[in-house]
């Protein structure tokens, strides 16, 4: 690992962040606390998304798969009586495992095919979770035993439980951006073909961040199960968030450590401060934020160049040229 | 039972066809994966609906009216909006059309709401092959392949149909032929409109439509497009009838709940294992 | 006579039908220079292709360090020892010039980060780019993309290394100093296949040529004999060339 004094300032400054938001949880009421859960859950996938996504540039849009395989295998294993954390620990094993076998057959599409492929196999799962009705409870959903406790405790445990996997999404980022891993992904990014050439094993670093990514979207998935005690097909499997996960993270800035948590703040607070007050329009502003971040944002708020003091805004920065001319 | 089902499948993938090939055309000759199409099928049937039934146009005016809308919003999306990102990787125009799809589709919902509406006629029924088939979905699935077929013509025939398959082959080269690329780009897309609703003028004389059936709608598009290879019409063809066919046979054989999933596995299938298609037609990254 | 370090035996690769390598059979020598030249089209790049695992073999075998690598892939036999440039430099654009060459020294020189650059800073020395280190790779005018991939191929501590087309585009003295550093990349004992176009690169610089043509072996032998090699001239330059050139 190379770590330079700024990288490491970074890095202090992203746990002394999540510090805070530990201790103030106590601090926090009810709906709050239901914030930052979902804000730290939107960042555990971002980050996840942000590996395979921005690191290594490959369009997956399989995030909420993973996220839906992992919310079911918690379900499941919980209604088999077993321990919560025996439930999540096989929520992020069912998205690795599943991520393996997926991403050796879909890893080797590129640009349009590798996003409709992945998208495809959301499409698949909430299928099958919708028909499989022994395993799954079909489409009626699937109730999974409700953690015991004041909603003040519940509240507080699962927002702590969220924002340690945050933490570790966010360690694991840190971990990846630094190390010959990240180099590697980077090279994949660019050029697949001379990356191979430097020695680069392409197929095994490509499976590898997929693996990764798929584990933390699950584990996600898992933690939110539990948290809501209630999952159905079209809730786990939702093809609008399997999008919006992407654009939070341009939003953010790809391939940073702290675009994915930025994007997702920023996101949370769009969803809480402005659609709420707007509920016919939810998805139509979305769309209007999707569509300005790609015209006026288009690396992101870390890849953008801000004014600066005289005054000068190129609107396009560097950091947004094409990645890949898929 | 088997005759009903592949009558059934004939007719559905002759609408699939028709659902599918705009977003072929968009795809092959724009490299945009367009996530607005299931919206502008949506669309199409709705001005459709609205002219008939509360104007009281007449539906051979109204359709051929709607279909010309659609091309009017395809063309003005993609010379104002989507021109200006086109070179950029597929994750922005994937995006951004999807972002486009939110708004429209959010638009509808607010205007025409979300009850499913349709002009479903009777024209009676006739014997096809000893299975009964309604006239109107004959119609529809006529219709929609003739259109599809005239399509396929156009590109081969006319002026405008070789420059748009000289920049799908070759857009610098095609530029340095005197194209003009951001033009055939617009034109190509308001055809992929114009198609889309023609699809959806033909969908609501035989399903109720509502606005949040674009997804389902996009998503056999992309079914059809992956089976039949890359972005092309007799590709939208050929997939859009072995989508029909394998609804209906998936169905036969599962049940009908998992005539969709049949469909989505299939496309996986080849994406995985054929991935220039079914049609076989190779030349994609 | 000593092993050869890298050995073809009978390689062919056929393209539907079309056989783009034919038959061929060659062996490369430690430390040695060898010409691989051919007129457009004579399957040079294939060839390279083929070595480097890029592309696999339809038949026949490619021996390397007396082991076959048929059926390595590329990244493996990059790790063992065999680098190659790119016809069309192929630099990671969003990265600096260090960054591009520690890719090598990082992947295939088997080496941790600090060390690898080192590595690559002494790589960008030997090829004179130091002073652009932390410039984006992507800013670099040509002649300097060809030293960059060059230092690249270093930076992987190579055995044996393939120049496809290292001096096309450059222009006189910049081909002169490009010789120099091959020239001194040999002397370290590095077997160096040259794949040019130009015979002037292939005269001054190695001591055998291979001669392509359609694929297959047509001369091979020391420069000066290969070069006067009628059919060469004829396969090279055209019959009308060729006529020209004896009288």
């Amino acid at each position: 690992m190379i770590l330079d004094r700024t990288f490491l300032l970074k890095i202090a400054v992203g746990l002394a962040l999540f510090a805070l938001a530990a201790f103030s949880a106590f601090s926090l009421d009810n709906y709050q606390l239901q914030v930052g859960t979902s804000l730290a859950m939107l960042a555990v996938l971002c980050y996840a998304w942000n590996l395979v996504g921005g690191y290594m540039g490959y369009p997956s849009l399989a995030t909420i798969t993973f996220f839906g395989i992992g919310a079911y295998t918690d379900g499941i294993v919980q209604n088999l009586d077993q321990a919560i954390g025996v439930a999540w620990l096989a929520a992020a094993i069912a998205g690795a495992a599943i991520a393996l076998l997926l991403g050796a057959a879909l890893l080797r599409l590129k640009g349009h095919y590798f996003a409709i492929g992945t998208i495809a196999t959301l499409e698949v799962a909430r299928e099958i979770a919708n028909n499989w009705d022994a395993l799954t409870g079909g489409a009626i959903g699937l109730n999974i035993p409700i953690q015991m406790g004041s909603p003040e405790f519940v509240g507080r445990f699962f927002f702590l439980v969220m924002l340690a996997l945050a933490v570790a999404a966010f360690l694991v980022t840190v971990v990846v951006d630094r190390t010959r891993f990240g180099f590697g992904l980077r090279c994949i990014r660019q050029n697949e073909q001379a990356a191979s050439m430097v020695g680069i094993d392409v197929v095994r670093y490509k499976v590898a961040a997929f693996v990764l990514s798929g584990a933390l979207s699950a584990a996600a998935g898992g933690v939110y199960a539990s948290m809501v005690a209630y999952i159905e097909p079209k809730d786990a499997f939702n093809l609008v968030k399997t999008i919006e996960i992407p654009v939070m993270v341009m939003l953010g800035g790809m391939g940073t450590i702290f675009g994915p948590l930025i994007g997702s703040a920023f996101y949370v607070v769009l969803n809480e401060f402005v659609w709420a007050n707007f509920i016919n329009w939810h998805s139509g502003i979305l769309g209007l934020i999707i569509v300005g971040v790609i015209y006026f944002l288009p690396g992101g708020v870390l890849g953008t160049r801000w004014p600066s003091a005289k005054g000068r805004m190129p609107m396009r920065a560097r950091a947004a040229q094409p990645r890949t001319t898929a | 039972m088997l005759g009903q089902y592949l009558v059934n499948g004939l007719l559905t993938g002759g609408l699939y066809a028709c659902l599918a090939v705009g977003f072929a055309l968009v795809w092959g000759v724009l490299n945009v994966v367009n996530m607005l199409h299931g919206s502008m099928v949506i669309l199409g049937a709705y001005v459709c609906i609205i002219g008939v039934q509360q104007f009281g146009v007449p539906l051979y005016v109204a359709a051929p009216l709607a279909c010309i809308a659609l091309f009017a919003f395809g063309y003005a999306v993609q010379r104002g909006l989507i021109n200006r990102v086109v070179a950029q990787p597929i994750l922005i125009t994937l995006t951004l059309t999807f972002g486009l799809d939110l708004i429209v589709n959010n638009l509808l919902l607010y205007f025409v709401g979300a009850t499913p509406r349709s002009l479903i006629t009777n024209f009676g029924a006739v014997d096809l092959f000893g299975v009964r088939a309604p006239v109107v979905r004959i119609g529809g699935m006529l219709v929609a392949i003739t259109l599809t077929l005239l399509l396929y013509w156009l590109l081969h025939h006319s002026k405008l149909g070789r420059a748009i398959i000289a920049v799908r082959m070759d857009r610098h080269a095609a530029a340095l032929m005197g194209i003009r690329i951001p033009q055939i780009y617009a034109l190509t897309f308001g055809i992929g409109a114009l198609m889309a609703g023609a699809a959806g003028c033909a969908m609501a004389l035989i399903y109720p439509t509502a606005p949040m059936m674009s997804g389902v709608f996009l998503g056999k598009a992309f079914i059809i497009c992956v089976l039949g290879g890359l972005g092309s019409v007799p590709g939208a063809i050929v997939g859009g009838l072995v989508l029909g066919i394998a609804e209906g046979a998936g169905s036969l054989a599962f049940g009908p709940q998992w005539a969709t999933t049949v469909g989505f596995v299939l496309m996986m299938a080849v994406i995985i294992l054929l991935p220039s298609g079914l049609a076989g037609r190779k030349g994609f990254e | 006579m000593a092993e050869p370090i890298l050995e073809l035996r009978n390689v062919t690769r056929t393209f539907g039908g079309v056989r783009a390598t034919d038959d061929v059979s060659l062996a490369f020598m430690p430390g040695e220079i060898v010409g691989l030249i051919g007129p457009n089209g004579a399957g040079k790049t294939t060839l390279v292709n083929l070595i480097s695992g890029f592309l696999p073999v339809s038949s026949g075998e490619i021996r390397y360090e007396g082991r076959s690598i048929v059926r390595q892939a590329p990244h493996q036999i990059a790790r063992a020892g065999i680098a190659r440039t790119f016809q069309i430099v192929q630099p990671f654009a969003q990265m600096t010039v260090l960054e591009n060459v520690m890719a090598g020294s990082i992947f295939a020189g088997a080496l941790g980060l600090k060390a690898a650059r080192a590595k690559a800073v002494e790589a960008l020395e030997f090829v004179r780019l130091a002073p652009f280190m932390d410039m984006p790779a992507s800013e670099l005018a040509l002649a300097n993309r060809k030293r960059l991939e060059l230092a690249k191929s270093l930076a992987m501590n190579p055995r044996v290394l393939m120049l496809d087309e290292v001096n096309a585009g450059l222009n006189s003295s910049e081909i002169t100093e490009a010789l120099g550093m091959i020239r001194a990349i040999a002397e370290r004992g590095i077997t160096i296949i040259v794949i040019e176009h130009l015979i002037r690169v292939v005269a001054e610089l190695a001591e055998r040529a291979v001669v392509l043509h359609h694929g297959a072996v047509l001369s091979e032998g020391p420069v000066d004999s290969v070069l006067k090699d009628p059919r060469v001239v004829e396969a090279y330059l055209g019959n009308r060339f060729a006529r020209r050139f004896a009288g």
